[in-house]
């Protein structure tokens, strides 16, 4: 590991990062970086390992080896000489304090209210007051559009709303950088657009984010960086205006054709 | 619309000639007389067989009614009550924790688990009853001490330290451990992964994500059939009476092995249980309701749980 320090404004740096399904390698060396504020969308085939990569990202997945920080803490992990040592899944949920998840199924409890859903982290693990934690909670639910629903339960909502709650309730956390896997694919195509307001807007506050999507327009629009992921490796990646508009990879650009 | 030129008013005319021609229909479901008609054989078999046993000399009510609310038959139910309660609760709280111990990766947590339930699930419970209540002579004391030293906190005679009581509340309620853990597994196994993703990358604990997120929504799953062990271990505890229990069932024996009225001795027991058992089962619909929050499906009320009946969905919980 040849990697230095990592600069206070760089939120996430994976260094040829590796992972395998049993004989199925996913992750063939992963490298890349985020920098604070930046917003990276992985485009790729299915099966490409983008979702994957970003579930190693919080630790939802074990890396097999290389290294991936988020705000200079390896994530699942403490470095002991040359290797990293694996730590209790009590410090690996502190560490995930400073990381926001969205999921493509929302994944919503759904035997709680909404408000319920968006305070129970802030305040089981974050310890804030039950007052302090609902009034941030409704601010949030107001950001995406939500508060008259804070009283509801998550069947009661659409997909749509529910993934804006599951936002929110993602960002009750006061997280550095937000994960979002595929947020707009289980949604009916009417309802995509509110979603990806939201996000738009997150972006434009200054979220760092990593954004799983077949979106492309949404890449183009929000995006820093565009990187395009085949086969377990990075193939591509540049600003969007490059990757999407003038891709020189003929996989990149065959993905491309089929998506646009 | 129409092939000749019209005016507004023949349309008009024209649609209320239809309309008074074909009057709205009013639907009616379909009819079902052959309910009626079994429904009078039934109650008629029904009637037939209870007049027959109420007048039947062998089954002696006068004794029925003398020992349905004698004290040794009450002493008996309230000690079988207490026997369920307590058997159930160290069956649901050592199942829940046998439960979490086999969906651990630790192996030597799931490998304890898996022994626990394989033996207490593999021996008849009757067996189990016996081998507790006669654990004296397997071991005719207890002592509790550091193994392989001298070192003795406690000593004394097995009969002294596991009476019949006891016996009975560990065979029933260690027994129970092991189904009860099967049940609270599958509840566990059946919510979605992606809850306890969400709920460990809002930074909660495995701990913290199992009680506040897994098991209320497992608790779904694992109310009916925990409410059918709470009715069959009501039951089962008719069982201790081989070690002299003191619970109805054993109360009621006593009595019949001196006065030979095993019949009505039974129909009183008969008649409890069954009392006891219906009581039971309404908690339940109360809690399939508290526990179905947030889900569609409608659970059956108390009353219609009670009778047996089909529930219709209701509306209002969507």
């Amino acid at each position: 590991m040849s990697a230095g320090p990592t600069p206070p404004d760089v939120v996430v740096r994976a260094v040829d990062v590796r992972k395998s399904f049993g004989r199925l390698e996913v992750l063939r060396g992963i490298d890349l970086q985020v920098p604070r504020g930046g917003v990276l969308c992985l485009l790729g085939p299915s099966g490409s390992g983008k979702s994957t990569f970003l579930r190693c990202v919080n630790h939802l997945e074990k890396i097999d080896s290389g290294s991936l920080e988020v705000a200079g803490e390896y994530i699942g992990y403490r470095r002991v000489g040359d290797h990293l040592q694996e730590l209790p899944q009590r410090k690996i949920a502190r560490q995930r304090t400073s990381v926001g998840m969205v999921f493509q199924q929302f994944n919503l409890f759904p035997h709680m209210k909404v408000l319920d859903n968006v305070v129970e982290a802030p305040i089981r693990v974050r310890r804030e007051s039950r007052a302090e934690a609902r009034a941030h909670g409704l601010e949030l639910l107001e950001r995406v559009g939500l508060a008259d629903k804070a009283q509801a339960f998550p069947r009661q909502l659409s997909g749509g709303q529910q993934q804006r709650v599951a936002i929110a309730r993602a960002l009750a956390m006061r997280p550095q950088l937000m994960l979002f896997d595929e947020p707009t694919s289980a949604l009916d195509p009417e309802l995509v657009g509110d979603v990806l307001d939201v996000m738009k807007q997150l972006a434009a506050d200054g979220m760092t984010m990593i954004v799983v999507t077949h979106e492309i327009n949404f890449a183009r629009e929000v995006a820093d960086t565009v990187t395009f992921m085949d086969d377990g490796v990075v193939v591509e990646s540049g600003p969007p205006a490059q990757v999407i508009d003038h891709p020189t990879n003929a996989r990149t650009r065959s993905f491309l054709s089929k998506v646009l | 619309m129409n092939e000749t030129p019209t005016r507004d008013d023949t349309s008009r005319s024209e649609q209320q000639a239809r309309s008074s021609a074909r009057p709205a229909l009013t639907v009616r479901p379909l009819r079902h007389p052959w309910r009626w008609v079994c429904a009078l054989v039934v109650l008629t078999v029904a009637a037939a067989m209870l007049s027959s046993l109420l007048r039947n000399p062998n089954v002696n009510w006068p004794v029925v009614r003398d020992y349905l609310f004698a004290p040794v038959t009450l002493d008996g139910v309230v000690v079988t009550l207490y026997l369920t309660a307590l058997a159930m609760v160290i069956g649901i709280v050592g199942g829940t924790a046998v439960a979490i111990m086999r969906l651990s990766t630790n192996p030597v947590l799931s490998g304890l688990a898996r022994a626990f339930i394989w033996f207490f699930r593999g021996t008849p419970v009757l067996v189990q009853i016996i081998f507790w209540g006669y654990l004296g002579a397997l071991y005719p004391t207890l002592q509790l001490g550091i193994p392989f030293t001298d070192v003795v906190f406690l000593e004394g005679r097995t009969s002294d330290i596991i009476t019949p009581f006891l016996a009975a509340t560990l065979a029933l309620g260690l027994n129970e451990v092991a189904y009860a853990a099967e049940i609270v597994r599958g509840g566990i196994s059946s919510v979605e992964r992606g809850q306890t993703e969400a709920a460990l990358s809002l930074a909660m604990t495995p701990a913290a994500t199992m009680r506040r997120v897994v098991l209320p929504q497992a608790m779904r799953v694992i109310i009916p059939p925990m409410g059918n062990e709470v009715i069959t271990m009501l039951k089962t505890t008719a069982l201790v009476s081989v070690i002299a229990g003191q619970d109805l069932m054993t109360n009621l024996q006593r009595i019949y092995s001196q006065n030979y009225q095993v019949i009505p001795l039974l129909v009183v027991a008969a008649l409890w249980y069954l009392a006891l058992t219906t009581l039971l089962s309404l908690p339940q619909a109360w809690l399939e309701r508290r526990f179905g929050r947030g889900h569609l499906a409608a659970s059956p009320s108390m009353w219609s749980r009670l009778l047996g009946l089909r529930a219709r969905r209701t509306a209002k919980e969507a």
